[in-house]
């Protein structure tokens, strides 16, 4: 039995210890916010907090989730976490949707901690979550609503 | 152009009989007649005529409850386009409804009710969505606002003329009565439906055109609850991955899978003509399972050549004259006694559509031997009958549930429903679970179904004046139409028309045109990829038109808008581009730039296209402006949301991608090596609409033709080198 904390919440999961947390969360848990879109941390989609870090969860062995706080999209919240989806929704930002769990949860990790960031701090942040299609411009946009909310 | 051909090919597809037609409004159901698709080209995007069926479906496509709000039955696959959106806007408009009562839903897999009436089956593509559904919406929507007025007229004894509708209050002034929809939706859906209805003045559209109105899915995919096919939890569902042979065209020949039984959580290895399946408890055991099987394929029938020696075999074919697919004037002649003549031979590489969320279907058997699917399904009209055939029923047995498509980018409709086919032939062989077949990222950039690789050879020359006098082109490569149930109405006498598009179709005044082609054969998966022929015809057209412009001596802009008199709305976009661009202004130090303009899938889009170069030369896209004519804009911000990323989609796959194959074998395997646009490659993209009250044509493909030949343009002003061979990574520009 691997014990985790999953928003806030004691879970435990008999699975075997190198399973990735993706799969710990999406098949063991049924918490299909989390997405999977390439299995080798080069696309952003699978993205989750692990203790406050922007985290691949599809390369994450669960057992070194054990004893962290995990934080999912299903889960977010808090004042960066209410800033960057008002300003993705305010922005229309999303087409398929498919990779903009992984984007808000990059996003909300930035602004949380960079309330002033230039675009060269959110290509650096943001390069890693893959969105093919391309709205990468409106999430540019939104990233920067969201930190003003953030300063305001 | 592939909707018009694929139409025709639904002649020969079994439409599926519906097996349910009682979609309802209120709480009273009401089966309608059956009703025939009336099928109109596509083209007639001016005409007056009505695409579709003539008379009213308010009940197959609207739903009112007594909650107030109102759904829209869509049937095409929204996968990011925002078509879900762009339909409901449409019955909301004619509807008199508040934007903030309408909800979306996908239709139920029925070709009676939901044919797209380019196809006649039941399917999205071709950029054909809102054309399609531009009259039998507007009909619904007029029809259920009509029989709610009708309901409230009766209960109140009031002439029907003197209700009015707004933004979904109903109304009667001089009583002061008012009803919401929700009060009237049951009354309302037993009302007789009229044959014939009025239509809003367009002066008074709200809705339509309004860039404030939000996506219908603007909330559900920021917070993680928007349901997609690989969310999608059948109670004790198993998961299914596929080894599938490395090497297009080979087979299993030998399989030992006891190591993959031993790997905790696999359930059975299925071997079957289409792979080894690995079924288990959960995604990660069956990907674990698949890695511990040791498989012999038979690669006696399968592509074995690399990607470097098909292109030495397409230039040896190109060599020699292929089939014609135009022939305007004498060509050669022309080109014999031009002024100045320029060749290039381009070369387009495989691409694959990679989109976010891989493929993936679950499939339920039934009792009655059909089956139940939940798949982000886009050929609803040809999955029905593909799965009847795995499974030996009718197509009406084969319920589809449609979800929200994570991409697609053309790779989940094929003519085969390839990855339906596989889910369902695995639920065969595994009848005692729901089966969830997953695809991998791995499996989706090594499986093919591939833009083609395609060679072009272009000779082309212009007089003395400065003007374009003759034109040749070739073009080789594979047709993805040919061998499938599409390749009598698009292959004809040797030419694939998806293959040529955009090329034998010259906007161009070209005095004289010759344009023929090869159509090469290979194990090698193909299919259409957004924006179909237009990907390279429109590529190649563009930077040769500048070569030429360079030779005459002539503005990049200026010679285009020369031969484009006869095309106003191409002049147009053109235009309206290099005002928004400031064309005539000069850049600042160290900015280039380039233009291209195209027509696709009857819309009509100009891209400038702003560079800088770094110290080795090497592009960075700064700015795009955009121009689109579309006819009547739906839903402003969604068109502005599919040029921006059909421009990102264009620059992004010309900047690194490629697919290539050694041994047969694809060298890609991931994000890693198929490296896909990231934030610090996109640049700033502004959008301009040209105002019309035109029929609307689509926007999911035509922002993408131009994208990548603005920006080869931009290179070539500066460093006089024209970008021929695809990606420009491999020319050392990226």
């Amino acid at each position: 039995m691997i014990f985790l904390n999953i928003n806030g919440q004691e879970r435990e999961v008999d699975v075997p210890a190198d399973m990735p947390l993706l799969w710990v969360l999406r098949d063991e848990l049924n918490m299909t916010g989390t997405k999977f879109g390439c299995g080798i941390a080069q696309c952003g989609a699978c993205t989750v907090h692990i203790d406050g870090t922007p985290t691949r969860s599809c390369v994450t062995p669960v057992e070194a989730a054990a004893g962290t706080a995990i934080t999912t999209i299903e889960g977010v919240q808090g004042k960066a976490a209410q800033a960057v989806q008002a300003a993705w929704q305010k922005m229309d930002v999303v087409q398929c949707g498919y990779c903009q769990s992984g984007q808000i949860m990059s996003a909300i990790a930035l602004v949380a901690e960079n309330q002033n960031p230039s675009d060269e701090d959110i290509d650096a942040a943001m390069d890693g979550n893959v969105c093919r299609c391309a709205t990468y411009q409106r999430i540019r946009a939104a990233v920067k609503d969201a930190a003003k909310t953030m300063r305001t | 152009m592939l909707h018009n051909l694929i139409k025709q090919a639904a002649a020969d597809i079994a439409v599926a009989a519906p097996s349910r037609r009682s979609v309802l409004m209120g709480g009273g159901a009401l089966v309608l007649g059956a009703m025939l698709p009336i099928r109109m080209r596509a083209e007639d995007a001016t005409g007056p005529k009505i695409v579709g069926p003539t008379d009213p479906r308010p009940h197959a496509f609207v739903r009112i409850v007594a909650d107030n709000t109102v759904t829209v039955l869509v049937k095409h696959l929204d996968m990011g386009q925002g078509i879900m959106t762009g339909l409901a806007t449409i019955v909301a408009e004619e509807l008199d409804a508040d934007w903030a009562q309408m909800r979306g839903e996908f239709a139920p897999a029925n070709g009676e009710l939901y044919a797209n009436h380019m196809f006649g089956v039941q399917g999205t593509g071709g950029s054909t969505a809102v054309t399609n559904s531009w009259d039998e919406l507007r009909m619904a929507g007029a029809a259920a606002r009509a029989m709610l007025v009708a309901t409230a007229a009766q209960r109140w004894s009031v002439p029907a003329a003197e209700i009015t509708v707004e933004k979904g209050a109903v109304r009667h002034a001089k009583s002061g009565k008012s009803a919401t929809f929700g009060e009237l939706a049951e009354d309302a859906a037993k009302q007789p439906v009229p044959t014939k209805v009025t239509y809003k003045d367009p002066a008074r559209y709200s809705l339509i055109g309004n860039a404030a109105l939000h996506r219908l899915d603007h909330i559900s995919k920021t917070n993680g609850t928007a349901q997609f096919a690989l969310d999608v939890r059948r109670p004790g569902q198993v998961t299914a991955v596929l080894a599938r042979s490395p090497r297009f065209g080979g087979t299993v020949k030998s399989v030992d899978d006891k190591a993959a039984r031993q790997v905790a959580g696999v359930i059975d290895v299925i071997t079957l003509p289409i792979g080894v399946a690995v079924i288990a408890k959960n995604s990660w055991a069956a990907m674990q399972g698949r890695q511990a099987l040791t498989v012999e394929w038979d690669d006696s029938k399968a592509e074995k050549r690399g990607t470097e020696q098909m292109i030495a075999d397409y230039r040896a074919l190109a060599d020699k004259p292929g089939a014609k697919a135009a022939a305007k004037g004498d060509a050669a002649k022309a080109l014999a006694g031009a002024a100045k003549v320029v060749e290039a031979e381009f070369v387009f590489p495989y691409l694959a559509h990679a989109p976010m969320e891989p493929l993936n279907a679950t499939v339920q058997l039934t009792g009655d031997g059909g089956c139940e699917i939940w798949a982000g399904s886009q050929f609803q009209g040809v999955e029905q009958k593909v799965a009847a055939s795995v499974l030996g029923c009718k197509p009406e047995q084969v319920k589809i549930n449609t979800l929200w498509a994570g991409g697609s980018f053309g790779r989940r409709a094929t003519p085969n429903g390839d990855y339906i086919a596989e889910a369902v032939t695995i639920a065969k062989a595994y009848p005692k679970a729901p089966v969830h077949l997953v695809w991998t990222r791995e499996d989706d950039i090594q499986g093919g179904r591939y833009r083609p690789l395609f060679l072009h050879r272009i000779k082309a020359g212009v007089d003395a004046s400065g003007k374009i006098v003759g034109w040749e082109q070739r073009i080789v490569g594979q047709s993805f139409m040919a061998g499938t149930l599409f390749e009598p109405f698009t292959v004809k006498d040797g030419v694939d028309s998806t293959a040529v598009e955009g090329a034998s179709d010259m906007a161009y005044s070209v005095p004289n045109l010759a344009v023929d082609y090869h159509l090469t054969e290979s194990p090698v998966t193909t299919l259409w990829w957004r924006s179909v022929g237009h990907t390279h015809t429109a590529y190649a057209k563009e930077v040769m038109i500048d070569q030429l412009a360079k030779a005459a001596g002539k503005d990049p802009v200026a010679f285009r808008a020369d031969m484009l008199q006869d095309h106003p709305r191409l002049l147009g976009v053109l235009k309206l581009a290099a005002e928004k661009a400031e064309w005539s202004k000069p850049l600042p130090q160290g900015r280039f730039r380039g233009v291209a303009v195209h027509e696709s899938f009857g819309s009509f889009v100009a891209h400038i296209a702003e560079i800088s170069l770094n110290e080795r030369q090497q592009i960075k896209v700064e700015r795009v402006v955009v121009a689109i004519d579309c006819g009547r804009v739906i839903n402003p911000d969604v068109v502005k949301a599919q040029m921006e990323g059909g421009t990102g989609w264009g620059i992004g796959h010309a900047l690194r991608d490629q697919i290539t194959l050694t041994d047969g074998v694809v060298d890609q395997t991931n994000f890693d090596s198929y490296e896909p646009m990231r934030m610090s490659d996109m640049p700033v993209v502004e959008v301009h609409m040209v105002p019309s009250t035109l029929r609307p044509t689509g926007v999911g493909e035509p922002g993408v033709p131009g994208a990548a030949p603005a920006v080869a343009n931009a290179y070539f002003s500066n460093t006089g080198k024209a970008l021929h061979v695809l990606p420009f990574a491999g020319r050392g520009a990226v």
